[in-house]
C-alpha cells in the first residue's frame, strides 16, 4: 500500500473527502519527520515509536573492495513496533 | 519532548478546518488502515518518509537465558521500518 492508496483507504473508512484525507496522511508524517529533526521522540500507541539514534565515526570496508572508509556520525531513526501492532501481524 | 498521539490530535485540529473529536476519530481511523494493510501483509510506503514492511522470520533453536534449556523459538512476523533517504537527510540537517 503506497501513500496514494493509504489517502483512499482513509477517504472511505473515515468518510470524509480525498483532499482532506490526503491533507491529514501529509500532515501526520511530517509531524512525525519535523520532531525527529528536533530530536524528540515520537510515540504512537499501538502503532510504534521512533527516536533518533546518533551513531559515532568509524572506520569502516567496502565491502566490494575491501577499501577502508572513514564513515561520518551519523543519525537514524530507531523504530519500535507499537504493542497492538506486534501482536496483530504475529498470529 | 515526546511527540505523542494527543499532540498529534492537537495538530490536526490546529491544521484542519474540524472539530478536536472529528481529528481524533479521523487519526484513530488512519492508524487503524494502516495496522490492518500491515496484518494482512501487505507493506506501508510512505514516500519521503520511510516504508513498514513485514519480515518473516524462521523457527530457530533457542536457549532459555534465566535456565539454559534448550527451546524451539517458532517462527514469526515482525514489523521493520525502512527510511527514506530524505527524512534521513531531514534528521541529519543542521
Amino acid at each position: 500500500m503506497n501513500k496514494l492508496e493509504l489517502i483512499s483507504a482513509l477517504k472511505t473508512e473515515a468518510n470524509i473527502s480525498k483532499s482532506e484525507a490526503a491533507k491529514v496522511v501529509q500532515i501526520f508524517f511530517d509531524s512525525m519527520a519535523d520532531a525527529l529533526a528536533k530530536g524528540e521522540r515520537v510515540e504512537i500507541r499501538g502503532l510504534c515509536s521512533f527516536y533518533v539514534k546518533e551513531y559515532k565515526s568509524y572506520t569502516g570496508r567496502n565491502p566490494k573492495t575491501g577499501d577502508k572508509v572513514q564513515i561520518k556520525p551519523k543519525k537514524l531513526p530507531f523504530f519500535k513496533a507499537g504493542k497492538e501492532l506486534k501482536e496483530r501481524v504475529d498470529l | 519532548m515526546t511527540l505523542t498521539k494527543s499532540q498529534m490530535v492537537d495538530i490536526f485540529t490546529d491544521k484542519l478546518d474540524l472539530s478536536r473529536k472529528k481529528c481524533a476519530d479521523i487519526l484513530e481511523t488512519l492508524l487503524e488502515t494502516i495496522k490492518h494493510s500491515l496484518e494482512n501483509e501487505k507493506d506501508v510506503l510512505i514516500s519521503g518518509y520511510g516504508k513498514f514492511c513485514i519480515k518473516k522470520k524462521n523457527a530457530r533453536r533457542g536457549r532459555n537465558p534465566a535456565t539454559g534449556d534448550d527451546m524451539i523459538l517458532d517462527k514469526r512476523k515482525v514489523v521493520a521500518f525502512r527510511c527514506s533517504h530524505l527524512l534521513r537527510e531531514k534528521i541529519n540537517r543542521l
